[in-house]
């Protein structure tokens, strides 16, 4: 290749990298003998609301250990806005832009739902733990600025009438929404919802996609979500990936998936049927 | 806004009465008394730090007797004149920088009034013995907590036998298993009250900031505080090397208050006195810790005339009570309350 192609060609990837915010490059995961995740490819553009399905044990958690650094891949890469994270360590990876909620709900029992997402703001801080006894001015400052911004997104999702209370005392779906609210307060570029919809009736699932929607515009979100709840997948999704033992057997627009007689085969089948009844 | 300024009114109100109170019991008390009023200073600076590695960060520690035994014997090093010194070390030769190093020396060459060179070299005595004990504390946590402190309750234990086994051999530095007697009875009433409002200063404060909310983030699910950006292993160590510090500092004190220390005198029942001090007030209340020092160290004293039954019959005494605590209150007396004037307020606006 000439010097002159190369550089025409680091300019294109250049070019292309911003506006592609994740990038999975043949992601593997191994655990002893079992492979979680086999080389798995993902592009997520910036924007977009792309969703993770497959059945139960697919591998779709381990993904997102891998995106936010509490697994390292067996093989393969992984890159946020062209910048290459294989391997960092989750508080990292966090400030980077990245933020994620948990299958199984993760609050600070000790603390309350204000608190909670006020930790959120903790790692943009510019003050050091030595300043607290001292009362410098940065410190109040940084600590108005973390209660203003956590009240604010408590409102913004509904859940400014219990702010001072324990966060695990909260009704199940407040719990899921804390978690949300306690994710956008590190103020991600990325958010990674691991079933979201999981334990929630209609009316509350059917809330939960337009909050989806709507804290994707106001935050200028990227979202990446697993879910099994079909309706949520399909009506909020505009690219889904399916996982099946760790291997990707589709990808597509929701029309596509639907008409994918693979996944058909593999999952939506039953899950359809299941959903049918309720 | 006019709430932050009445609490802190009402503290300074507060902490002027503790110091009127202190001047009476100065002046009324016998000595006895007084020592057990400067034992649950003490007590009290020990709990409150190892509450907040322990109650308020979650990592299970049990070497707070090696903690206060470096505070102790550095302090004492720095305190005691040289000629006491001299006379003191027979097993071995002692070294002969530490021979003539005198804290309070040092100031008389600074100030001409001596009893000010006397405090002034205590106060340097005491902060240096936190010092060292907080570089011990980094020491050992760093390779300890990079495992994810599983291992920090067996690893600290063995580090307080270390300790003691170092210093019952390093007779030079020491004088071994001997111990050091005489040491100067500096840490007065008004030196242990102080350092003790100092800690609680230092640790509501860092307590109620954000690092303390990352404190106890990690506490209560490591996982979630690494996701939402906190370094758990920078804030453990951090958490664990404060702790150290406020160790050594109430291990300095003892050896002012008390005058006599040896090896033996740091082993495990130290550290169980300290862990239960915690426990019986509330893991992750400060004010449980407070309220529990008082009550367990006038315990604890009241005790003492049962032993004359039978040896250990106090101690016997003294875990049934704490285990009937424990039954009663799982979660101590305080569960992870805290006072605050606001409670005091409250109910009379509600009328
Ligand atoms: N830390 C781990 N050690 C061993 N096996 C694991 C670990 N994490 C996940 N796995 C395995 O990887 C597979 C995929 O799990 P997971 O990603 O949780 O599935 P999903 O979220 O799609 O239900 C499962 O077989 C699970 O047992
Ligand atoms: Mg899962």
């Amino acid at each position: 290749m000439s010097a002159a192609s190369e550089r025409v060609h680091m300019r294109e990837s250049l070019h292309a990298a911003p506006s592609l915010r994740l990038e999975l490059d043949a992601a593997t995961m191994r655990f002893g003998g079992i492979t979680a995740v086999s080389a798995l490819d993902m592009a997520i553009p910036r924007g977009l609301i792309a969703g993770l399905i497959g059945p139960n044990g697919a591998g779709k958690t381990t993904v997102f250990n891998m995106i936010t650094g509490f697994y390292t891949p067996s093989s393969g890469a992984i890159r946020f806005n062209g910048r290459a994270i294989t391997g960092l360590a989750p508080h990292r990876i966090c400030k980077y832009g990245i933020a994620r909620t948990f299958q199984n709900i993760r609050l600070f029992s000790g603390l309350s739902a204000l608190q909670n997402v006020m930790i959120g703001s903790y790692l943009r801080r510019k003050s050091s733990w030595w300043m607290a006894p001292l009362q410098l001015p940065l410190v109040r400052r940084e600590a108005k600025a973390s209660f203003e911004q956590a009240m604010h997104l408590l409102e913004r999702l509904d859940l400014a009438d219990v702010a001072d209370q324990p966060a695990t005392a909260l009704p199940y779906g407040a719990q899921r929404r804390l978690e949300i609210a306690r994710a956008l307060a590190t103020q991600p570029q990325l958010l990674l919802l691991d079933e979201p919809a999981a334990g929630m009736n209609p009316q509350e699932s059917a809330e939960l996609m337009d909050l989806i929607r709507g804290i994707r515009e106001d935050f200028d979100l990227t979202i990446l979500l697993i879910e099994h709840d079909m309706k949520v997948v399909m009506g909020v999704c505009a690219h889904i990936w399916v996982l099946e033992y760790g291997m990707c057997i589709a990808e597509g627009s929701p029309d596509a998936i639907r008409g994918n007689p693979a996944v058909i085969k593999a999952y939506l089948g039953e899950e359809y049927d299941a959903n049918a009844q309720d | 806004m006019t709430g932050a300024r009445r609490d802190c009114l009402l503290n300074v109100l507060l902490i002027g009465l503790l110091f009127f109170l202190l001047h009476v019991a100065e002046q009324q008390l016998d000595a006895y008394s007084i020592r057990i009023l400067s034992l649950v200073a003490v007590n009290a600076i020990l709990a409150v730090s190892l509450n907040l590695i322990y109650g308020f960060t979650g990592m299970f520690s049990l070497g707070h007797a090696g903690f206060m035994a470096i505070g102790a014997y550095v302090c004492a090093l720095l305190i005691l004149s040289p000629a006491q010194k001299e006379s003191m070390w027979i097993l071995e030769e002692i070294q002969p920088w530490l021979a003539h190093l005198s804290a309070p020396q040092l100031f008389a060459g600074l100030f001409s009034d001596p009893d000010m060179a006397r405090q002034l070299g205590f106060l340097c005595a005491v902060s240096l013995g936190g010092l060292a004990a907080a570089l011990c504390g980094i020491v050992i946590a760093l390779p300890v907590l990079r495992l994810g402190g599983d291992y920090l309750g067996i690893a600290t234990l063995g580090f307080a036998e270390i300790i003691r086994v170092l210093i019952v051999n390093a007779a030079s530095l020491t004088n071994g298993s001997l111990g050091i007697k005489g040491i100067p009875q500096y840490a007065t009433l008004w030196w242990n009250y102080g350092w003790l409002l100092f800690t609680l200063y230092v640790i509501v404060t860092l307590l109620r900031s954000s690092t303390g909310a990352a404190f106890k983030a990690v506490r209560d699910d490591e996982i979630a505080a690494r996701v939402m950006g906190v370094n758990t292993f920078y804030h453990r160590v951090l958490s664990f090397t404060i702790g150290a510090f406020f160790a050594g500092v109430g291990g300095a004190l003892t050896a002012a208050l008390i005058s006599t220390i040896d090896p033996k005198m740091f082993n495990f029942m130290l550290t169980f006195n300290v862990l239960m001090i915690v426990v019986a007030g509330g893991l992750g209340s400060i004010t449980g810790s407070v309220i529990g020092s008082v009550v367990i160290t006038v315990m604890l004293e009241l005790l003492r005339p049962v032993d004359s039954f039978a040896p250990g019959t106090r101690m016997v005494l003294f875990s049934l009570l704490l285990l009937g605590i424990i039954l009663f209150r799982r979660k101590g007396l305080m569960g992870t309350r805290e006072f605050s004037w606001h409670i005091l307020f409250r109910p009379r606006r509600q009328q």
